[in-house]
């Protein structure tokens, strides 16, 4: 019996029209049907979803952690990156 | 009663349903892995639904003030018309996967007919179920393929499921007066074309699958007449403990 295990792939569930795929777990499988067969069981069984995505984490890069102080930092003292310096008019709704 | 005839199929239906979902619940806790052990419970809660929808529905039918739990729970072995493919044992994963795709492919075309069936309810009952029966039968033709087209091992299991199983089928396109019946009132369309339809499904697949349709053509039947195999009991012990346990208790 073979013993090598299953890669791990990551699942992305579509709510619905018009909102991003999101992030909601992983799990493993064989290939990527059983990947997305396993996925719509696991994962959209109370009507989460309407699309679904899986990548193997494989393909997932992700940054060091150790470099989180130069990746994030510089930004937190750039408030003027951040639209809060315009007056809103009154009556303008959804902002 | 209305229509006995109509009573008697829905039974049928609703039977078929019933113990292969109780069969498939049996794996809960047990699946090979955790995502198959959720889609094989998935799957039989479906099976579930369908034969409370369809088991409800006799009791209208029957007017004796009997719903899906009476009739689901409290009759005995003989008054159970299923199959005997679905009372099979679960065996191992490979037997539980080749139990379910023989039905899967039979339960797709007789849903895509009684959709046009005269009767309201059943097409309504028909329609909700094809929907589900369309990723069952999905499911478990890659599993068949999957196993059939791997390891030899996973081979020569499978090909033992399927020599085990292949002679329950020709059950499932057993009809009687009942069918008769109802094809002359209308309620049930032609029906003839579904073997062909299963044949042609079951050969595409196990051509994919590599695997043999056993030679052998040594059939049972019995099922629809309430003659079960020996394993039907002690389905039966487990799935009416409940009721006979505590009468009429609900949850």
């Amino acid at each position: 019996m073979s013993t090598k295990e299953w890669p791990l792939w990551e699942v992305f569930i579509r709510s619905k029209q018009g909102l991003n795929h999101k992030h909601v777990g992983s799990l493993r499988a064989a290939d990527s049907t059983m990947a997305l067969d396993n996925a719509r069981d696991v994962y959209t069984r109370r009507s989460e979803g309407i699309s679904i995505w899986v990548v193997e984490s494989n393909y997932v890069h992700a940054n060091d952690p150790a470099d989180a102080d130069a990746y994030f930092e510089p930004s937190d003292t750039k408030i003027f990156r951040h639209p809060t310096f315009y007056e809103v008019h009154e009556g303008i709704k959804h902002m | 009663m209305k229509n006995e005839a109509l009573f008697r199929y829905l039974l049928r239906l609703g039977d078929d349903s019933l113990i292969l979902g109780q069969r498939l619940a049996e794996w809960c806790g047990h699946g090979p892995i955790l995502e198959e052990d959720i889609a094989m419970t998935n799957i039989s809660l479906d099976f579930i639904g369908q034969a409370m929808s369809l088991l409800d529905y006799a009791g209208v039918i029957e007017g004796k003030d009997r719903n899906c739990d009476k009739l689901g729970l409290l009759r005995f072995e003989k008054e159970y018309v299923n199959v005997l493919l679905v009372e099979q044992p679960n065996g191992d994963f490979g037997d539980t996967m080749m139990r379910q795709f023989l039905f899967d492919a039979f339960r797709k075309p007789l849903y895509e007919r009684l959709v046009s069936s005269s009767d309201k309810q059943l097409a309504a009952i028909a329609d909700k179920s094809l929907k589900e029966t369309r990723y069952h039968l999905k499911h478990s033709s890659e599993w068949v393929i999957r196993l059939g087209d791997g390891t030899e091992e996973s081979h020569e299991r499978v090909q033992n499921s399927l020599n085990t199983l292949w002679r329950y089928t020709d059950e499932l396109f057993y009809t009687d007066e009942v069918e008769a019946q109802l094809i002359v009132d209308g309620i049930l369309p032609d029906l003839s074309g579904i073997k062909a339809e299963w044949e042609s499904t079951v050969k595409h697949v196990f051509s994919e699958a590599t695997l043999e349709i056993p030679a052998n053509n040594w059939k049972f039947d019995g099922g629809r007449k309430g003659r079960h195999s020996e394993h039907f009991g002690h389905l039966l012990s487990e799935l009416q403990y409940m009721q006979r346990a505590y009468p009429n208790m609900e949850w």
